[in-house]
């Protein structure tokens, strides 16, 4: 038997799992949630959307094919979907102390122990995510042998975006155009999906009033946590809706935009965290399986009489993306960006684009 | 197109399994059917596969058991007229015949609609030139490869590709005529073969060792695409996908890389037009992200119905229904119920398929797997981690192997080269060679196996060698036990590397594991498949088991209420699908009976495994641990274990010593007839006669014994299913050969001789009985003298040929052996009558390999019978029995030489047919001529030859042998053929034997010329001369695709079908028309 601590994952209703630590050989605490894909670790654990939580993977394995190099490409990470990992920590039944591609230089323990982030595993994570289904996401801490009790860690009480978001204006890419991006804690590859389209990206902090600048086209990204906390972009979304130049959101950016429009969001009984979920184009036979990660949702029936729903999720139909009935604002619940997940919708990239 | 406009679909099957072909196409076509039946569509159904599930009362409305070819596929359209037509449920057979009948124009002609998948569409997919410039269009790589038509052309372009090459066969099932040539005499020989089979030939180069992975697609009439699974196969390219362990999901892939071959393989299926399902297959570069599209396969597959079972999503179902017009978003998840079936399932587990190979089977076949397909099965395993599901499937291939370790060592001479050139043994190969202790790397060098995968089979290894350093259990520590277990290492195993050699029986060590390991609280826990991992709450009764989990997703209500069934595991040569019907039938009756219907199998082609079939599916191991584990959490009323073929009935012993409350017959009965002692003393007892036999151990004691009852004698271990290592002995050589090759006789291997009868008449009784008494009985009739295995003998029912005094006996034996053992339930004797005298050979008090068809004929379903009897519930005697029935069934055996290089084409007492067809007639010749030519024989255009055996079986032919002549063939003939041929007034050509190469004609040159229709080639006996020069010609007739029959009462059989009636004269009649 390899020699590896005991670990426990303790939820904040006290139900406890009993596992074996791997990566990093300490306690941490934060939100458990679960992601039902069954690849894509790298891409998880370094997107802002997980920040302060504690991921739980569903498929059994985790592993696999080790982790890809640290390397940037235009300003940004080639591989990664940020450049450090968000996620607390990872939580599988079971671990591959070997892995094997051609594109990995360390395994995911060696890179979470750099990274300080720990990992457990041996937990039957079937039977702690219909836990977590049931009861929404819940508190937890996974306690190592020999490292301290951290106590329960809420990270809803801040605002993660403030912390994921860039903390100055920068650019990225060339061309004539230029796309102004909220960063609410944006996954890298958004940044390459707009500037492989021949775009300048100007990326922008969550609170920044980007009404100052000349550009063509608004983006509003994905971000971790509760939408009622970000309003302070939500008033920037006002006023570019009054400036009337073409916005698109994804995920956060989906609800924000809701939000400015005058829509109220909600929280899912059943969140969606998967790479599996399908989505309809509302009036039309166009059905796409989306990648997604989010509990809360807009409210179609709350949408202004000028707005309509443009995607609806095909499982339970809430709703998916809106836009504007004449203007051009729209915006997806799902990740067309995918990273992880199907690249079924990057065309959503391409209709943003050709708004310009 | 409308759904309303279908109001009648015809459903095209896949005829008898064969090697490439097999169960899965009964699953999908049932499912298919059931798809339809739910639109209120009338279907019609031509498979002559009797003993299929979709062949049954309640799947089709009109089902023909005839051949599934143009011809007669026709036949019924002209008759039936239906409006619709579905090709890709039956397998490359169908899709073949159904694009033929669209290239002739017969589709067109009674305006069918070809429902899903357009022609033109998989023509561009089967076709490989169509296809690579098809893919061309839109950029997408394939191994680029030189169609070819002639030998020369071949040689020609392999050596413009430069060795190695691969040659691949077009319009072929499972890669046959497929393989590798390292040299320009590897590749005439196989091209020459291949081109037998199809008139085109593929030369590509060979990218072997690059990662093989396959995709399955579906898309609707609107576009919409999905992939509903991704496989990865542990072998590398080089080995043809159904003889490789294939995981899903795949286990080495990034998410670039999974998403980049998905995108794929969605563009792939859009530009080809798909409606339905498909299959896109690729090569892929372990070093980048290079890849190449091997094949697409425009139908259901095995891999199909692989990906249905391992991810829960049924893809014949929703193929079926998106060829009627729907769009995925019309469909819900049938699991969910609530959730859309436009979506990918998500598996929070790792199923691993493992191929059933039955090599050892065949005379002379080649053990190295490769690119054409042999394996004759298949199992699936799941588990939690990669270990525990290969352990559960190196246990489920059944073959002796408790999982990758503590196995018997095998013998290697030399482990590189094994580990080079993979043979069916190859996972053992690497067994043993890490236990020698080579490095994952050096293994990974010799086999360019993934090291991911060698990584965990190292882990297996290394715990093993852990288990090893305990010599008790209670001086282990739990949680290496408990990692045991995780990594699927049975009782079995954890005993064998704890007490070594201090083992003396496995049965009570492992019972010892079992115990020691439940009192410290290491059980398996129950895990649902729900398409979705948990995300959404499933009502799912689709279960298995795994030690990676700490809670049970099933509340058992321990109400008594529910009736366990075991399945009958990998189908293989003797166990097939006839048990898959038996054990589905029984599900069906304990359901309709108010019982809760329980199955336990792990066979990914069947329909038993379908979660459809009964209230609650344990995909899992028939190993005694495995059933004691969901026996201890399912606390069932009874447990039934007849219906399953001899998997679950060797386990009767075992089960009711720990107070499982088995149904039907009881466990010490079933000892009792399956322990040869035992069985021939009750007969003794009761007065029936046997063929004398005993149990010897010593040469010098079977040598008096043979003096006694005199040659020929019949050599067989005990215990066995198929005749595995039986051999009939003629004289003191051959015996003295057989078992010098085939077993040591001594003190603890003894071996059973018994008299063999010649030119004897073997019967079959298959029979219901109830508390001693029989209920309802089927007596048939082989066509063949016995010393053909049953079940790859021609059979009759009811019988044609037998005095009714025969019949009598057999009855009053019969009732006489089923009062002795009390039976409940179905059971099945063999006789040997020769004039009116009868022996008992065998006896099973299990439901056998003829239910289906008995059943069928007789329009008596034997096992909801049997199964009524199980539950305790009075049966009537059927009012109606087979003297009442004005026509014939004839049951023939489909053989898969083709597929079995080197082969023996030779039919012993070993079983080696792969699968079977039930055809019905008005008479012996209607039935046979119908079923012969649904196992792929056909009715020769001119010419024969003929080599009749020994002067009895010369007699015995001699008719058949004038009808020939009367009829114009032209005959050839060897020697001795020739000679009586001529001293009874038929003129022949005599042509020579390999072994006179001097001489002209040569026989081999004539079958190579194509002057030769049909092949009778009988041995005379098993001299290596005889047998040699047979060979040759036997095998160059399989080889060249011409029809052989190698038993002269068969060809007899067969050749006064086909000359006393024409295919005209064959009347088209649905199975209820009768």
């Amino acid at each position: 038997m390899r020699p590896t601590l005991n670990a426990v994952l303790i939820l904040e209703d006290g139900t406890t799992f009993h596992g074996k630590s791997f990566g990093y050989a300490g306690s941490t605490a934060g939100e458990v949630v679960f992601n039902t894909a069954m690849t894509g670790y790298p891409e998880s654990l370094t997107d802002p959307s997980y920040e302060g939580q504690i991921l739980v993977t569903t498929y059994p394995i985790l592993g696999n094919y080790g982790v890809p190099p640290r390397r940037e490409k235009d300003d940004v990470s080639e591989y990664y979907e940020s450049d450090h990992i968000h996620a607390r920590a990872i939580v599988a039944q079971d671990y591959s102390w070997n892995h094997s591609h051609w594109q990995a230089d360390r395994s995911l323990a060696q890179w979470l122990e750099e990274e300080k982030i720990p990992g457990i595993y041996g937990i039957d994570t079937r039977a702690l995510t219909k836990l977590l289904r049931e009861k929404g996401s819940m508190l937890g801490k996974i306690i190592v042998d020999g490292a301290p009790d951290p106590g329960f860690y809420d990270p809803n009480v801040e605002n993660l975006v403030a912390k994921v978001s860039c903390k100055e204006v920068e650019e990225h890419g060339a061309g004539e155009k230029t796309v102004v991006l909220v960063d609410c804690g944006v996954k890298h590859n958004i940044i390459r999906c707009l500037t492989r389209r021949g775009v300048k990206v100007v990326r922008v902090p969550w609170d920044y009033d980007f009404t100052a600048i000349q550009y063509d086209g608004l983006f509003i990204s994905n971000g971790p946590g509760n939408p009622d906390l970000v309003d302070k972009t939500v008033e920037h979304i006002r006023k570019a809706i009054a400036i009337g130049k073409p916005i698109c959101g994804i995920c956060m950016g989906n609800q924000l935009l809701s939000k400015a429009a005058g829509a109220s969001t909600y929280k899912l009984k059943y969140g969606h965290r998967s790479h599996n979920q399908p989505v309809r184009r509302v009036g039309t036979d166009t059905c796409f399986v989306t990648s997604q990660n989010h509990g809360f949702a807009v409210d179609s029936n709350t949408l202004p009489a000028d707005w309509e729903p443009l995607f609806i999720n095909m499982n339970d139909g809430t709703n998916e993306g809106i836009r504007h009935k004449t203007r051009p604002f729209f915006s997806a619940q799902f990740h067309p960006e995918a990273s992880s997940g199907p690249k079924d919708t990057e065309f959503l990239f391409d209709e943003f684009i050709n708004l310009l | 197109m409308e759904k309303t406009e279908i109001k009648k679909v015809l459903l095209l099957g896949s005829g008898a399994l064969k090697i490439g072909e097999a169960g899965e196409f009964d699953y999908s076509g049932s499912q298919a059917l059931k798809a339809l039946k739910e639109e209120g569509i009338t279907t019609v159904l031509i498979n002559p596969n009797i003993a299929t599930v979709q062949t049954s009362e309640g799947f089709a409305d009109k089902i023909y058991f005839l051949p599934v070819t143009p011809y007669f596929v026709e036949r019924v359209i002209e008759k039936e007229r239906p409006d619709g037509i579905l090709l890709a449920f039956g397998g490359q057979t169908a899709l073949n015949c159904g694009v033929e009948l669209y290239q002739s124009g017969v589709l067109e002609k009674y305006g069918l609609k070809v429902l899903g998948t357009p022609v033109q569409a998989i023509m561009d997919t089967e076709d490989r030139e169509l296809f690579v410039k098809k893919l061309d269009e839109i950029d997408v790589k394939t191994i680029k490869s030189e169609a070819v038509d002639s030998v020369a052309e071949a040689c020609e372009a392999a050596s413009k590709l430069g060795y190695p090459v691969i040659v691949r066969a077009a319009y072929a099932l499972g890669g046959l005529g497929s393989g590798f040539c390292d040299n320009e005499e590897e590749l005439t020989a196989l091209v020459e073969k291949a081109l037998s089979f199809s008139p085109q030939v593929l030369v590509e180069k060979s990218l072997k060792g690059w990662k093989e992975v396959e995709y399955e697609v579906v898309r609707d009439r609107f576009d919409n695409c999905i992939t509903v699974c991704n496989m990865e196969n542990f072998d590398p390219l080089g080995i043809h996908t159904g003889e490789s362990i294939v995981v899903a999901p795949s286990q080495t892939l990034t998410n670039e890389d999974y998403h980049y071959l998905r995108k794929l393989a969605i563009k792939i299926i859009r530009h080809i037009g798909i409606v339905g399902e498909c299959n896109v297959q690729y090569a892929f570069d372990p070093e980048s992200m290079d890849y190449r599209v091997i094949e697409v396969n425009a139908r259901l597959s095995r891999s199909s119905a692989l990906a249905s079972k391992a991810t829960g999503y049924p893809l014949a179902f929703v193929a079926a229904k998106l060829g009627l017009g729907y769009g995925l978003f019309d469909l819900r998840n049938s699991v969910t119920k609530e959730t859309s079936a436009f979506f990918e399932p998500a598996l929070d587990y790792c199923v691993v398929k493992i191929p059933r190979w039955d090599l050892g089977k065949f005379h002379g076949v080649r053990r190295e797997i490769g690119s054409s397909m042999k394996s004759v099965g298949e199992v699936m395993a799941i588990g939690r981690t990669f270990e525990e599901a290969i352990q559960k499937g190196l246990r489920m291939i059944g073959q002796g192997m408790h999982g990758f370790v503590e196995n018997k060592e095998l013998k290697i001479d030399n482990i590189d080269k094994a580990l080079r050139e993979p043979t069916d043994k190859r996972i053992f190969v690497i067994a043993q060679a890490l236990k020698n202790g080579y490095s994952v790397e050096r293994i990974h060098e010799l086999t360019k196996i993934d090291r991911w995968f060698l990584y965990k089979l190292q882990n297996i290894m290394d715990t093993s060698r852990e288990l090893e350093e305990y010599s008790t259990l209670s001086s282990m520590p739990d949680e290496l036990l408990r990692l045991a277990k995780q990594q699927g290492f049975s009782d079995f195993q954890v005993a064998r590397s704890v007490f070594k050699e201090t083992m003396v029986n496995a049965q009570t060590a492992s019972m010892e594991v079992r115990r020691h390991r439940k009192t410290r609280g290491i059980v398996p826990v129950v895990k649902q498949i729900d398409t979705l991992a948990a995300e959404y709450p499933a009502q799912t009764n689709y279960l298995y088991l795994t030690y990676n989990g700490s809670s049970n997703d099933v509340t058992y209500l321990h109400d008594h209420r529910s009736i366990v069934v075991l399945g009958s595991g990998a189908y293989r040569i003797g166990s097939s699908v006839e048990f898959d019907w038996c054990s589905v039938n029984a599900l069906m009756t304990v359901k309709k009976q108010g019982w809760r219907s329980v199955m336990i199998n792990y066979n990914p082609e069947t329909v038993s495994t379908d979660y459809d079939m009964c209230d609650r599916l344990y995909f899992d191991e028939l190993t005694f641990e495995r059933v004691m584990d969901i026996l201890d959490l399912e606390q069932p009323h009874g447990t039934i274990l007849s219906v399953g073929g001899q998997i679950p009935n060797n386990l009767a012993m075992r089960l009711d010593a720990e107070g499982v409350n088995i149904l039907g017959t009881s466990a010490k009965c079933i000892d009792n007839a399956e322990d040869r002692h035992k069985f021939s003393s009750m007969l003794d007892e009761i007065g029936v006669d046997q063929p004398r036999w005993r149990e010897l151990t010593s040469m010098a004691d079977i040598d008096e014994f043979i003096k006694e009852v005199g040659f020929p004698v019949l050599v067989r271990p005990s215990y066995v299913l198929s005749g595995a290592a039986m051999n009939v002995c003629s004289n003191n050589e051959e015996l003295e050969r057989f078992l010098r090759l085939a077993a040591n006789v001594s003190k603890q291997y003894p071996v059973v001789v018994s008299q063999f009868i010649q030119n004897a008449k073997e019967i079959e009784m298959d029979a219901v009985a109830q508390d001693g008494e029989i209920k309802a009985y089927a007596i048939s009739e082989h066509i063949e003298f016995a010393g053909v295995h049953s079940g790859d003998a021609t059979i009759q029912f009811p019988p044609q040929k037998l005095y009714v005094e025969t019949m009598r006996r057999i009855k009053k034996v019969s009732a006489k052996i089923a009062k002795a053992l009390q039976i409940s339930g179905p059971f099945n004797i063999q006789f040997l009558a020769k004039n009116n005298d009868i022996k008992v050979i065998e006896c099973n008090l299990r439901a056998s390999r003829s239910f289906p068809f008995v059943s069928k004929v007789l329009k008596i379903n034997f096992i909801d019978l049997a199964t009524k009897v199980m539950l305790g519930l009075p049966v009537e005697k059927p009012n109606k029995s087979a003297f009442d029935l004005d026509y014939v069934g004839i049951k023939a055996s489909q053989f898969s030489f083709s597929r079995l290089q080197g082969a023996d084409p030779v039919l012993g007492v070993d079983m080696s047919s792969t699968g079977e067809v039930g055809c019905i007639g008005d008479d012996t010749d209607e039935a046979i001529l119908k079923a012969m030519l649904s196992v792929g024989q056909r009715i020769p255009a001119k010419s024969v030859l003929l080599s009749m055996g020994t002067p009895k079986q010369k007699a015995d032919l001699l008719d058949a042998a004038h009808m020939l002549y009367d009829h114009g063939y032209k005959l050839y003939a060897t020697g001795g053929t020739c000679q009586f041929l001529a001293d009874n007034g038929i003129p022949s050509i005599r042509v020579y034997w390999p072994s006179q190469p001097e001489m002209q004609p040569q026989a081999l040159d004539l079958l190579h010329a194509k002057e030769i229709d049909m092949v009778v080639n009988v041995p005379k006996n098993l001299t290596p001369a005889e047998l040699s020069n047979g060979y040759k010609i036997r095998r160059a007739a399989i080889d060249l695709n011409i029809p052989l029959i190698t038993n002269a009462r068969l060809a007899g059989a067969f050749i006064n079908a086909f000359t006393s009636m024409s295919l005209s004269d064959i009347e088209i009649r649905s199975w209820d028309e009768y």
